[in-house]
């Protein structure tokens, strides 16, 4: 019994030691707490944790995070707050979900804080105050901070684009200059030209467009075609007004192209695509075009095969209506189940400091703070900066209400149905599409 | 010391139980003792699926939703079922589900049986074979919904070049997965590739559990083999082919991650079947009391079927 009395004693003594030598070693990389950030696993996800190296070596708060793919993202996180769930502190979340995560309670409010703080909106470009950061739309209520700025644009095949065969092949086509295109039909001209062409003894196609079903692929997509042709949400008038706006001749025209350039110019099996597949074709040399989120480009300027200077950017080519071009990107929120609320809203504090936005974007990060996008040295920091600018001064995004859900899943289906599976007329679908989304609001109890 | 004698010197002594908890246990009587032993498993049964189902039913006749805890809850009758039952989408999926259900059910019986039927032989390396036809069985749905995506890719995928080998089309002229008239055989395919050989296992069974006397006796009375076949082997294997078809039926009716995987339902809502339909109705839009008036109807339905089956199944065994 002594013995074992003495050895316990022992052993506390030696643990004692460790931990004491540790502490008095190691004070610098003591952790108060760690905070857990979730967002989607994609490059921008890489950068932001090289980031938040320095929040830790700062704060002495360790960072966790919890990276979901894009296809599960929406799932796996809206069920996380839909359930009170405090695994995210902090949360990079969709700007769809502003709203319902606003109305339900689930992000904290930061309006006290940003005063309290000194942060101010006006600081950030004013499409990702409004995208990310609002709800309601277009009124000083803030649930979270531009994180993430980012819309879709495109890519090309600067390379081939520049051969002076295909080059004569196209001016004796089209009667014009080769070059990335400035209009949607210029853009469909490009497609078919390269649709089928033999490249380096490859058979070729003309663009990668988003057409994924599941969650909202061919949404993110057709928004590029529907905005320029004219479609609009509502009745800038009458909110929730649809009728004339959403089926505006107009819009049905801009499906009708997309389904053009979905029939006549994307690889044989593109009927499911979205971010990763065009990602992937683009990547093997499959296609001329490729349409993205610009928050994949510092990742293809940097590939081996088909980066640097093989590769050129634009962004979303004008149509018949405007210019517009469809809103990506997020905000981030401090969770309101979070129990380290303090540490998370110390990580905002840091995060919109200048300097740090300027090491996001340095990163591949794209920063929303205007000391980074209005520098005069920033449209030529890298290729596609001058496009992304472009960018984020036309987009337009998708329905931020608590219902977005179901609005999204009406137009998957209707846009699907119609642009893949030739299902009824362009008309039909968008007839469809008001139907079903007045029915959703009317469930909601709107008025209109 | 070796392990032997070690064990040799092992002692074993009846622990006799604590008077005070023996003399409680003889006091029961067998009514008493019994529910001592099912109260456990009825607890759980209440817990785990009852306290669900009746949860479900009464959440039907609301318009809760879990992503709104905190709003009211407003009853609202059956408008909930009125409205699925008269709702175009949910009757395409209904569709869908059973062109999916009867084609996988009616290939994995005729191809479960056939293999079962020839595994039954006893040849060289049977057994080997046996394994080898058991294996896609053993793989999850989402490696084979994954895996199979890759085979039906039009330029890379095995399975097109399979096709243009056999009938000179070229492989990328066709799609599996975004055509609508092939997808629905796509995911069909799919299926029966994975679960035939399930089948094939309860046949098997079946075939096995045949005495070998009744064919020595047939083959006494001069049978032929075919004669031998339709009346001796399929009647007396038929309970268990009705089992597997049961067994699949059910299983097929709510698939919901093959699908998902393969087509999330597309080109459109060619492939999209009840589950898919279900899900993003429950957890995607969190119509939480609209998917439980869903999901039961669902219930109903498989509950009634399986019911009527079972009948038939009985009525079989028992002839």
């Amino acid at each position: 019994m002594k013995q074992t009395v003495k050895a316990l004693l022992t052993s506390f003594g030696v643990l004692a030691s460790a931990l004491g030598a540790g502490v008095g070693t190691t004070p610098a990389h003591a952790q108060a707490k760690t905070i857990t950030l979730c967002w989607a696993a994609w490059d921008p996800a890489n950068a932001l944790v090289e980031l938040s190296k320095d929040f830790t070596a700062k704060t002495g708060i360790g960072m966790k995070f919890e990276f979901v793919p894009w296809t599960n993202y929406a799932d796996r996180f809206l069920n996380e707050l839909n359930s009170h769930g405090s695994l995210c502190d902090l949360i990079i979340g969709d700007s769809q979900w502003i709203g319902g995560a606003a109305e339900n309670g689930q992000y904290v409010k930061l309006n006290d804080f940003f005063k309290k703080e000194g942060i101010s909106m006006d600081d950030y470009m004013p499409a990702t105050v409004i995208g990310y950061s609002e709800w309601p739309k277009n009124t000083p209520n803030y649930w979270a901070l531009p994180a993430m700025g980012d819309a879709v644009g495109w890519t090309y095949r600067k390379d081939w684009f520049a051969r002076p065969e295909i080059q004569k092949d196209f001016k004796a086509k089209y009667g014009r200059d080769l070059a990335a295109p400035k209009t949607l039909d210029e853009l469909r001209d490009i497609s078919k030209f390269f649709q089928g062409r033999e490249i380096d003894g490859k058979k070729v196609y003309g663009a990668s467009i988003y057409t994924e079903r599941g969650s909202e692929g061919i949404t993110m997509g057709v928004s590029n075609y529907l905005y320029d042709y004219g479609f609009q949400y509502q009745d800038p008038k009458k909110p929730y007004a649809m009728e004339g706006f959403v089926n505006s001749p107009g819009a049905v025209k801009g499906l009708e192209a997309y389904k053009e350039l979905y029939k006549c110019c994307t690889p044989p099996g593109a009927s499911n695509s979205y971010m990763s597949e065009g990602l992937d074709a683009f990547k093997s040399g499959q296609v001329a075009l490729q349409m993205n989120f610009f928050a994949f480009f510092p990742g293809l300027y940097k590939d081996p095969n088909v980066g640097g200077d093989k590769i050129g950017f634009f962004s979303n080519p004008v149509g018949p209506a405007t210019h517009a071009t469809q809103l990506g990107g997020q905000g981030i929120s401090v969770v309101s189940y979070s129990k380290n609320q303090g540490e998370a809203l110390q990580y905002i504090k840091w995060f919109s400091g200048g300097d740090v936005q300027k090491k996001w974007w340095a990163l591949g990060g794209y920063s929303c703070a205007k000391s980074v996008l209005n520098d005069p040295s920033f449209p030529n920091s890298a290729p596609f900066a001058g496009e992304f600018l472009k960018s984020m001064g036309m987009v337009v995004d998708f329905w931020a209400e608590p219902s977005y859900a179901q609005l999204l899943q009406a137009e998957q289906k209707r846009v699907h149905d119609y642009v893949v599976a030739d299902k009824g007329t362009a008309q039909e679908a968008l007839d469809g599409l008001v139907k079903d989304w007045k029915a959703i609001f009317k469930e909601e109890g709107k008025k209109f | 010391m070796n392990d032997l004698s070690a064990s040799s010197q092992i002692t074993y002594r009846a622990v006799p139980i604590r008077p005070a908890v023996a003399r409680r246990i003889r006091g029961l009587s067998d009514q008493a003792l019994a529910w001592l032993f099912i109260t456990p498993t009825i607890v759980l049964l209440l817990a785990i699926n009852i306290f669900p189902l009746v949860w479900t039913i009464y959440l039907s006749f609301t318009n809760y939703r879990a992503n709104r805890a905190n709003a009211p809850t407003i009853w609202l009758g059956t408008d909930w079922y009125q409205s699925i039952l008269t709702d175009p989408d949910i009757w395409a999926a209904m569709q869908v589900t059973a062109h999916f259900v009867v084609w996988t059910v009616l290939i994995e019986t005729v191809l479960g049986f056939g293999l079962a039927f020839l595994i039954d032989k006893k040849f060289r390396g049977h057994g080997l074979w046996t394994t080898i036809i058991l294996l896609p069985m053993m793989l999850s749905p989402a490696v084979v919904g994954n895996f199979w995506t890759f085979l039906y890719q039009p330029q890379i995928g095995l399975f097109n070049y399979v096709v243009a080998f056999f009938t000179g089309r070229d492989a990328s002229s066709f799609q599996m997965l975004g055509d609508v008239t092939l997808s629905p055989w796509a995911i069909v395919i799919v299926d029966a590739w994975m679960w035939t050989p399930y089948v094939m296992l309860i046949c098997l069974a079946g075939l096995r559990s045949i005495p070998d006397y009744i064919y020595e006796a047939a083959e006494v009375d001069r049978a032929s083999n075919w004669r031998q076949f339709w009346s001796i082997t399929l009647p007396m294997a038929l309970p268990f082919i009705m089992l597997a078809v049961l067994f699949r039926g059910i299983e097929n009716f709510k698939m919901f991650d093959m699908v998902n995987l393969l087509t999330g339902g597309g080109p459109g809502s060619t492939t999209e079947v009840a589950s898919i339909t279900l899900k993003r109705a429950a957890f995607e839009s969190w119509r939480t009391g609209y998917s439980s008036a869903f999901a039961i109807i669902l219930f109903v339905t498989v509950f009634g079927l399986a019911n009527i089956y079972v009948k038939a199944l009985n009525r079989v065994k028992s002839r």
